[in-house]
């Protein structure tokens, strides 16, 4: 990747994650923690790969992408704001009652919304169901999906896993955000999914394992998996939970809670921090 | 009369209008039972067998509809209106997408395979999930029509089939389906029974048995139990002043709740219900079964009767 396109992703993660402290905040709600934790990987498909046309947001040809933890839905209205299919000002309206950003993403209200989802598990499923239909239709377009791995508690992944490694699904791409925590604590605890890797290896997917906040490291899976024939790619995103905000990293605290207005302009500091390292917008 | 189970009508009618190539079909390894394997074999680069996963199914369709492909989704009614429920409401029903679930082995009627692959909850279950619909065929012919009209409307769809075979109510020259509306076999003024799948042909059965004592019954068909036909039930109501419902699920939820809802809100009149009385089936042969929990001609008679005297 040339050097002046990664500023700009970077840039452009700062400016999603600023987008996402300061929509739960007015929502007074919301899932901050892991909508952090796979900012990185939605700048790298949004804003490298993905062929989408904020014009036409159902173009059939589009790539696609499924919120598979729908929970993060701050983190991907940000990620489409930012891109331009709907203005960054609506965010501050999410999860308000005359808003069409609803808690958890709804493909019939929220353009670039691919499908709906929030109930853990069925997303992914839902993305096999679209890699299918490429491959029937004899498209081009890919599938690119996040799953959390609190979410690979859920049997229904193993059954989506199972049946896009046997149809040879390599139209579809999943990244686990690994950030090892879910709303009761560390995932270790509440109920080991572990070892995934070893686990998705064994269900026959081509697995590879990255630093998940890295975009370089993201960006070489995207193509690797691009590259990858005849079967489906599970990229191991291992993450942080809270990413990007000092006192949120690592907290499962953060995993559902608003930041106060303290908080809030705290982290916000803190972005904005990041941005002049940047060299500013 | 040659009998013809609705599920093989439905694989039929699949294999017959499944020419259209946005027409995908998934099925949870029971396309034989469902009857899915009869578009399978004209079809069988549009079908895709997603194993015992139905919830998986059901999610997967779910994709497929987003891609523009008309999906129906096959098993047995008991797995896909409860294990595969929330898949339904989540990823179907709520961003309503075009996903046909082709639910066969409804009912007690599967027979010896017993309680757990009987279906005594699904029309009650189906029919409470917004952008939900309901079509319940009572034989071969209508069963193609329902096919068809699935087809036709964009949205989810809950196609309710049996594994017996069933007598033709319908002629295939006269037979006009609509979605939503009610079809009247037989006109009467004395009471109106109500009736949805198998138990249409029992009733007209119960209409003739009542003719013989001088009762004039109406009968109607009801094949979409959502949205149910208002019209045609308070038109009965109004006429008849009693109505009996007949339908092989529990008296909890399915047509009788659908008709009782109707009459209490528009022209309250008295109702008596055949229906499964909110107990599990069990193993047997399905006239058998018929037998034990009521769902007879002779049953029908005894509840017209009966609602006929609570007539004011």
């Amino acid at each position: 990747m040339e050097k002046q396109q990664l500023l700009e992703l970077k840039k452009t993660a700062v400016r999603i994650r600023r987008h996402i402290i300061d929509a739960v905040y007015h929502a007074g709600s919301g899932h901050p923690g892991g909508s952090l934790s796979c900012t990185d990987i939605l700048t790298v498909l949004y804003f490298k790969h993905m062929n989408v046309n904020i014009n036409d947001p159902n173009d059939l040809d589009r790539d696609r992408f499924v919120m598979s933890k729908g929970h993060c839905a701050p983190a991907l209205y940000a990620t489409l704001a930012e891109k331009g299919f709907f203005s960054t000002e609506e965010l501050k309206n999410l999860r308000k009652i005359d808003s069409f950003l609803q808690g958890h993403p709804s493909m019939k209200d929220v353009p670039g919304v691919d499908m709906s989802t929030g109930s853990l598990g069925q997303g992914i499923s839902a993305s096999v169901g679209m890699a299918l239909a490429g491959k029937l239709d004899k498209k081009d377009y890919r599938v690119y999906v996040i799953i959390g791995d609190g979410e690979c508690q859920e049997g229904q992944v193993w059954e989506a896993l199972m049946a896009a490694a046997h149809y040879k699904l390599d139209n579809l791409t999943v990244f686990l955000d690994h950030n090892g925590l879910q709303i009761d604590g560390k995932i270790t605890e509440v109920m080991s999914p572990e070892c995934l890797p070893s686990k998705f290896r064994a269900f026959n997917w081509n697995v590879i394992e990255i630093d998940g906040n890295d975009l370089i490291a993201i960006d070489d899976a995207v193509e690797k998996a691009k590259a990858t024939k005849g079967m489906p790619t599970m990229v191991v995103a291992n993450t942080v939970k809270g990413k990007g905000v000092s006192f949120m990293e690592g907290e499962y605290g953060w995993h559902g809670k608003a930041p106060n207005k303290e908080e809030r302009d705290k982290a916000i500091s803190e972005l904005d921090k990041a941005m002049e390292l940047l060299g500013g917008e | 009369m040659s009998k013809i189970a609705t599920r093989e009508a439905y694989g039929k009618a699949l294999a017959e209008f499944g020419k259209d190539p946005n027409i995908v079909v998934l099925d949870a390894d029971l396309s034989k039972s469902t009857k899915t394997d009869t578009f399978q074999k004209v079809y069988p680069e549009r079908f895709f067998n997603i194993g015992i996963a139905e919830a998986n199914m059901i999610s997967i369709a779910a994709g497929m509809a987003t891609c523009g492909k008309t999906v129906f989704a096959s098993t047995f009614a008991v797995f896909a209106s409860m294990r595969a429920c929330e898949q339904i409401r989540n990823s179907i029903c709520y961003p309503k997408l075009n996903v046909k679930i082709g639910a066969t082995h409804a009912g007690i009627s599967v027979g010896e395979d017993g309680a757990s692959h009987q279906t005594v909850e699904d029309m009650a279950i189906m029919r409470s999930l917004p952008n939900m619909t309901i079509i319940c065929p009572c034989d071969g012919i209508e069963t193609r029509a329902a096919v068809k009209a699935a087809i036709d409307i964009k949205g989810p769809v809950y196609l309710r089939l049996g594994r017996l075979a069933l007598p033709l109510v319908h002629k295939e020259e006269d037979f006009s389906f609509e979605l939503g509306k009610g079809i009247q076999l037989k006109d009467g003024g004395d009471v109106t029974i109500i009736a949805t799948g198998l138990m249409v042909y029992k009733s007209l059965e119960a209409a003739e048995m009542l003719k013989a004592q001088g009762i004039d019954a109406r009968v109607i068909d009801i094949h979409t139990i959502k949205p149910i036909d208002k019209d045609i039930i308070v038109k009965a109501a109004k006429e008849t002043g009693a109505i009996v419902t007949a339908e092989e699920h529990n008296i909890i939820g399915g047509l009788t709740g659908a008709v009782a809802e109707v009459l209490v809100q528009n022209y309250p009149v008295p109702l008596k219900a055949v229906a499964i009385n909110d107990v599990f089936g069990k193993s047997g042969k399905p006239d058998e079964l018929f037998q034990e929990y009521g769902l007879t001609p002779e049953n029908i008679v005894k509840q017209a009767q009966e609602v006929i005297k609570m007539k004011k």
